[in-house]
C-alpha cells in the first residue's frame, strides 16, 4: 500500500503524518491524531456524524481521504468552545436539549455552523433542509432545530435579533461565534 | 407547549425534583470530550474483524484461513474449532444463551462462530486479529469460505409452510414456540354472541434500531492478574458480564464490563452478541488489548431487528358499541437463533397489552414464534408493546367504522373507567392507575377536533383528502416484580440496585445499576438524590454503567430506569437519612423519634435551633468520635429495590395527514401528543424522549423496514437503502402532558422512553385510513410509502370496478362520506 506524507492543520495545530492512500480522513483525525470528538456513524456519507469543516466547508470525513486533506485547515468539535466558554452553537444545543446520546452532535453542530454561515437567520424549514445530511436517532430533530435557531439569535448582531432596536442594547449578541 | 429548560443554579433546592434543568451530561458531549467505545486507544492494541456469511442459509465447506494468516500485520485467524480446542484460553460454552425461557420453547444452539451451517447473512464464520483496523478487514476479506447454499426463509408464514426449508434440525416445522394467553373458549363465545365484528390482516415490519453509534467493544486482558476488562456499547453491563463469563469461560469476578458513553441503544445494545464475546476471547488469546468496531454494514447484518409480526385479528362488539371480545393470531419472526431476551418480546411483552386502554371482557391471543434466516430478532424500542398497541388501535378504528360511530366516541365508551383502577385485564396484568379521558380530551382540544371534521368535509369537496387518526396507547414498563418475571420464564431478576454514599464533607456519589445511553440519568438521578437528602443538586455525582464501580445492576431498557432505578435511589437515600437521624439524635441528646428531617436539616421537634445539617451528620459519621454505641461508622446505604408491579403510562396521540390519492404521498399536517407518564422528574428530558420516540414511530409508519430477498439477502443494508428519517421528514410535534402518578413506586413515575414509538405508528396509519375512506381503503401496511398507498387506492378502485375515483356509495358523493364521519 502506497504511503504518503501529508500535513493537516487541525484546529490551528499543524500535524505531519504518514498515511496510506486509502486512509480515511476521519481515521487519520481519530486514530492517528487523537481528535476523537468526531464520530463515525455510517462510513457512507449519509449520517453526517463525522462532519468536520475543511477550509471552511462542511465535509464528511468518513468518505474523504486523508491525502485529499493534505495542506488543508480542518476544524473539529474540539475547537468550538469549552464548558466554561461555550460557542453559541454549543450553548444552543445545551439550552434547547438538542442532544441525547450526543453521538451525532459534533457533526450536527459543524453542519449547523455551515448553515448559519450561509444564512444567519434561517427559518425552521431552512434549518431542517440544511440538516438533511445529518441523521439523529434520539431527538426527533425538533430540539435540534430549536438549538440552531437559538444559536442564530445569539450569533446575529443585536440589531437584527432585536428587530432594529439595537440602540437600546449596544452589546453584540456574540463576539463572533464561529471564528473564535 | 415547549418546555423551557432552566439552569440548575436558578432552581430552589426544594423544587429540584420536577424542574426542567439543563443536562449535566451535555458539556462533555458538546465539546468532543465524551468517550465512546471506539475512542478508546490503548498502547499495543490489536483490532478484530469478523468474517461474515454472504448468504442467508448455507452449509459451510472448507474455511481456508491460510492466505489471511500469511498477511503482514495479522496476528491470528480463528474459526469455531480454534475456540474450542485445548490450545486456547477459556472453557466456556462458546454459545450465546437465551435468558427468557417459555414452556414450549425450542432452544437451539447459537455458537459464537458458525460450526457447520450459517443461518443468516452476517452470521460469523471466523475472526481475524491484526495490528490495525484496515489490515484486520483486509485479512477478513482474504479468508476463503466454501458455501453450499440452501433455500432460505424470510417470513414466518413461509417458515411454517409445509415444505419449508428446516433451519434447525431439532426445531420441527421451524417452530420456536407456541404460546397463548387469555381465554379461548370465553372469547369464542363472545364472538358467537356478538352482533358486529371487524377484522384485520397485517404485517408489522422488521425494523433496525440504527443507534447512531455502531456496536463496539474493547477488551483488555491482564495476564499478570488474570483480569479481563471490557468496555463496550451496552445498556446493561452486569447482565453482559454474567452472560459473557459463561460464553468465554472466564470467571465473573475476574471480568469487568464498562459502558463508556453509549451513542444510543433503543434495545439493540441489551442483547449479548457474538462479537463481544469474541473480542474478549481474542484479548485473552493474545494477552493484549483488542478492539472491534462494527461498520454500519455490519450493524445492518447483525444488530437484532425488532417487530416482525404477521397477524390476523378481530374485534367483536354488541349492538350498543361495547367491545365484547378480541382475538389475535400472530406469527412472530424470531430470526435464525433465539437472542438474549427474544422469547419475551412477542409473548409477555405483547400479549399482556392486548386490552389496550379498553375494558374488554374476553381476549385470546395466540402467538407462534418462527425460526427464519434473518438475524436473531429481539427488543427494539417498545418491544412487543408497539405491536400490541398498533394492533389494538387499528382494530378499534375498524370497530368504530363497523359500528358507524365516531372513533373518539367509540373509544371513550370503551375506555377502562377512572373508578376501575387498579384494573385487572383478561391478559394477566393489573393496570396501576389511569384516567384515559384526560389526555384524549386535551388532544381533542389541541386539534380543535369538531372544526377539523368540518374542514375535512370541505376539503373532500375540493378533492383534497385529509384524515385524522388517533392512538390511545398504553404501555407497560418497569417490568416487575422478580418473582413474577421468574414465573414467566425470565432467567434474571428485575429489581434494581443502588448505593448512596455520603462523603465526609457532605457531598454525595450515587451509584445505580441502570446504564443510560442518552437518557440523562446523571441529571435526573442527581435531582432525585438531592431532593431526598435535601442537599444541593451540584453536590451529587451519579455513577452508572461499570461493574467495577457498581455492585450489581440490571441495566436500562423497557423504560425501567426512573421507575425502578430511581426508586432504588430513593430507598437508599431514605436509609441514609434514617441512619443520619440516629447520629443526629445522639449528638443532640434527643430521642430519634423527636428528630425531624427537612430541607437537609435534622432538628429537635419544637426546638429548631438544636439542629445539624446533613453535611454535619456525614462528617460526624466518618469521624466516629461520637456516634451511638454499636453503630458502624460511615454513611452509605445500598438497596435492592424490587417493585410490586409494572407501571402503565398511557396517552393519546393524534395525527392529521393529507394524502394525495393520485401519487400516494402522505403529508403529516399536525402531530399532537398528550402523554401521561406519571410524575415527571425533569419535564425537559421527558419532552425530549417523547419527541425522539415519536420520530422513530413516524419512521416505522412511513419510511423504515428491513427487507430481504427470497435468499434472505438484506436489500436494505445501508442508510442509502434503509430510510432513517431526516430532519425534514419529521413534523413539528405539539406535546402536552397529564399527570396520573403511579401508586407502585415512591416517585409516582411511570416511564417515557418508549411511549412515542409505541404511540405514533397507529396514529398515522389511522389518519391515512381516515383520509382514504372515500376510496374504501381501510388499511395500508407499514411503511406506507407512496407506492403502497397509491397501490391500495388502485387495488380498491379495481375491486370497485376500475375507477380510482372515490368508491361507490361514498365517493360519488363526498359529502356522504364526510357526513358519517371521519376516521372510519
Amino acid at each position: 500500500m502506497t504511503e504518503h506524507d501529508i500535513t493537516l492543520t487541525v484546529n490551528g495545530a499543524e500535524h505531519d503524518l504518514t498515511v496510506e492512500s486509502r486512509t480515511l480522513l476521519v481515521h487519520a483525525l481519530r486514530d492517528e491524531l487523537g481528535y476523537t470528538g468526531t464520530n463515525v456513524g455510517c462510513e457512507s456519507s449519509i449520517c453526517g456524524a463525522c462532519t468536520v469543516r475543511m477550509d471552511g466547508e462542511a465535509v464528511k470525513s468518513c468518505t474523504a481521504l486523508a491525502v485529499q486533506a493534505d495542506g488543508a485547515e480542518i476544524r473539529t468539535v474540539e475547537d468550538l468552545g469549552t464548558r466554561h466558554d461555550f460557542h453559541p452553537i454549543q450553548e444552543g444545543f445545551q439550552e434547547e436539549h438538542g442532544l441525547q446520546c450526543g453521538y451525532c452532535t459534533p457533526g450536527m453542530m459543524m453542519t449547523a455552523l455551515d448553515v448559519l454561515e450561509e444564512n444567519p437567520d434561517p427559518t425552521r424549514e431552512e434549518i431542517r433542509e440544511g440538516l438533511e445530511g445529518n441523521l439523529c436517532r434520539c431527538t426527533g430533530y425538533q430540539n435540534i432545530v430549536n438549538a440552531v435557531q437559538n444559536a442564530a439569535e445569539q450569533m446575529q448582531p443585536a440589531a437584527v435579533a432585536d428587530g432594529g432596536e439595537a440602540d437600546d442594547d449596544p452589546t453584540p449578541a456574540t463576539d463572533g461565534g464561529e471564528e473564535r | 407547549m415547549t418546555v423551557e429548560s432552566v439552569d440548575p443554579g436558578d432552581v430552589d433546592a426544594a423544587d429540584i425534583l420536577g424542574s426542567a434543568i439543563e443536562r449535566r451530561e451535555d458539556p462533555a458531549l458538546l465539546t468532543g470530550n465524551a468517550e465512546y467505545t471506539d475512542d478508546i486507544q490503548i498502547d499495543g492494541m490489536l483490532h478484530m474483524a469478523v468474517v461474515r456469511s454472504q448468504y442467508g442459509h448455507a452449509e459451510l465447506g472448507d474455511v481456508d484461513t491460510s492466505e489471511a494468516e500469511a498477511m503482514d500485520g495479522v496476528h491470528g485467524v480463528y474459526t469455531y474449532e480454534d475456540l474450542t480446542s485445548d490450545e486456547t484460553p477459556g472453557a466456556g460454552s462458546f454459545a450465546l444463551p437465551t435468558a427468557w425461557l417459555l414452556d414450549s420453547l425450542k432452544q437451539v444452539e447459537h455458537p459464537v462462530l458458525a460450526s457447520d451451517r450459517v443461518r443468516h447473512q452476517g452470521d460469523g464464520i471466523a475472526v481475524v486479529v491484526a495490528e490495525d483496523r484496515y489490515t484486520a478487514r483486509d485479512a477478513a476479506g482474504a479468508v476463503d469460505v466454501e458455501y453450499e447454499r440452501l433455500d432460505a426463509v424470510v417470513h414466518p408464514s413461509d417458515a411454517f409452510a409445509e415444505d419449508a426449508e428446516q433451519i434447525h434440525d431439532d426445531a420441527e416445522g421451524n417452530v420456536a414456540f407456541d404460546w397463548e394467553i387469555g381465554d379461548a373458549d370465553k372469547t369464542a363465545d363472545a364472538f358467537a354472541d356478538a352482533s358486529h365484528t371487524a377484522s384485520i390482516d397485517l404485517e408489522n415490519q422488521l425494523l433496525i434500531a440504527n443507534a447512531m453509534e455502531p456496536r463496539a467493544a474493547v477488551a483488555d486482558y491482564n495476564p499478570g492478574t488474570d483480569e479481563l476488562d471490557v468496555a463496550m456499547t451496552t445498556q446493561n453491563p452486569h447482565v453482559h458480564r454474567l452472560l459473557m463469563a459463561g460464553v468465554i469461560g472466564h470467571p465473573e469476578h475476574k471480568l469487568s464490563v464498562r459502558a463508556p458513553d453509549v451513542g444510543g441503544g433503543f434495545g439493540s445494545k441489551i442483547h449479548h452478541y457474538a462479537d463481544e464475546a469474541l473480542v474478549a476471547w481474542c484479548s485473552m488469546m493474545h494477552e493484549a488489548p483488542v478492539k472491534w468496531t462494527a461498520t454500519r454494514s455490519e450493524t445492518y447484518l447483525t444488530d437484532a431487528p425488532g417487530r416482525g409480526h404477521e397477524t390476523k385479528a378481530e374485534i367483536a362488539m354488541d349492538d350498543d358499541g361495547n367491545i365484547v371480545g378480541l382475538r389475535v393470531d400472530t406469527k412472530a419472526n424470531m430470526g435464525a437463533y433465539l437472542s438474549t431476551f427474544a422469547p419475551a418480546v412477542p409473548t409477555y411483552l405483547y400479549g399482556t397489552l392486548l386490552s389496550g386502554q379498553y375494558d374488554i371482557p374476553a381476549i385470546y391471543g395466540h402467538v407462534k414464534g418462527a425460526f427464519t434466516n434473518v438475524p436473531p430478532v429481539d427488543a427494539y424500542r417498545g418491544a412487543g408493546r408497539p405491536e400490541a398497541s398498533f394492533l389494538v388501535e387499528r382494530l378499534v378504528h375498524l370497530g368504530a367504522k363497523e359500528m358507524g360511530m365516531d372513533p373518539v366516541a367509540f373509544r371513550r365508551q370503551n375506555f377502562v373507567p377512572d373508578d376501575a383502577f387498579p384494573y385487572e385485564t383478561q391478559v394477566a396484568v393489573v393496570y396501576d392507575s389511569g384516567e384515559y379521558e384526560k389526555p384524549m380530551d386535551e388532544a381533542l382540544e389541541m386539534l380543535d377536533y369538531e372544526n377539523f371534521r368540518e374542514e375535512q368535509e370541505q376539503a373532500r369537496n375540493e378533492g383534497k383528502y385529509l384524515g385524522v387518526g388517533f392512538s390511545c396507547y398504553i404501555e407497560a414498563c418497569g417490568l416487575a416484580p422478580s418473582e413474577l418475571a421468574g414465573q414467566l420464564g425470565a432467567q434474571a431478576g428485575l429489581w434494581e440496585s443502588s448505593l448512596v454514599r455520603m462523603h465526609p464533607s457532605g457531598t454525595v456519589t450515587a451509584y445505580c445499576g441502570t446504564s443510560g445511553h442518552g437518557q440523562g440519568h446523571g441529571t435526573t438521578y442527581a435531582q432525585i438524590v438531592a431532593n431526598e437528602l435535601g442537599i444541593p443538586y451540584d453536590d451529587v455525582e451519579v455513577v452508572e454503567g461499570d461493574t467495577d464501580e457498581i455492585p450489581q445492576g440490571m441495566g436500562t431498557y423497557g423504560s425501567r430506569s426512573a421507575a425502578v432505578g430511581g426508586s432504588s435511589l430513593v430507598k437508599s437515600a431514605q436509609k441514609v437519612v434514617e441512619k443520619g437521624k440516629q447520629i443526629a439524635a445522639h449528638q443532640l441528646e434527643a430521642d430519634p423519634d423527636d428528630i425531624e428531617f427537612e430541607n437537609g436539616q435534622y432538628s429537635v421537634a419544637g426546638a429548631p435551633d438544636r439542629s445539624l445539617s446533613m453535611a454535619d451528620v456525614a462528617g460526624q459519621a466518618y469521624l466516629a468520635h461520637d456516634i451511638p454505641d454499636d453503630m458502624e461508622p460511615g454513611l452509605e446505604e445500598t438497596s435492592f429495590y424490587d417493585p410490586d408491579n409494572f407501571v402503565f403510562p398511557f396517552g393519546t396521540h393524534a395525527a392529521i395527514v393529507e394524502v394525495d390519492p393520485d401519487s400516494g404521498e402522505i403529508e403529516i399536517e399536525r402531530y399532537v401528543a398528550v402523554d401521561d407518564v406519571g410524575n415527571q422528574i425533569n419535564p425537559k428530558i421527558v419532552e425530549g424522549q417523547i419527541h425522539g420516540g415519536i420520530a422513530q414511530g413516524v419512521g416505522q409508519a412511513l419510511y423504515e423496514g428491513a427487507e430481504y430477498d427470497e435468499n434472505a439477502t438484506l436489500l436494505t443494508g445501508s442508510m442509502q437503502d434503509y430510510a432513517v428519517p431526516k430532519a425534514e421528514h419529521i413534523p413539528e410535534m405539539e406535546t402536552e402532558s397529564t399527570v396520573t402518578p403511579s401508586p407502585h413506586n415512591p416517585l409516582g413515575v411511570k416511564g417515557v422512553g418508549e411511549a412515542g414509538t409505541i404511540a405514533a405508528p397507529q396514529a398515522i396509519v389511522n389518519a391515512v385510513a381516515d383520509a382514504l375512506e372515500p376510496f374504501g381503503v381501510d388499511h395500508v401496511d407499514m411503511p406506507m410509502d407512496a407506492e403502497s398507498v397509491w397501490s391500495a387506492v388502485q387495488d380498491n378502485a379495481t375491486a370497485d370496478g376500475g375507477s380510482d375515483e372515490p368508491a361507490a356509495g361514498t365517493g360519488d358523493d363526498p359529502d356522504a362520506a364526510a357526513d358519517d364521519g371521519g376516521e372510519r
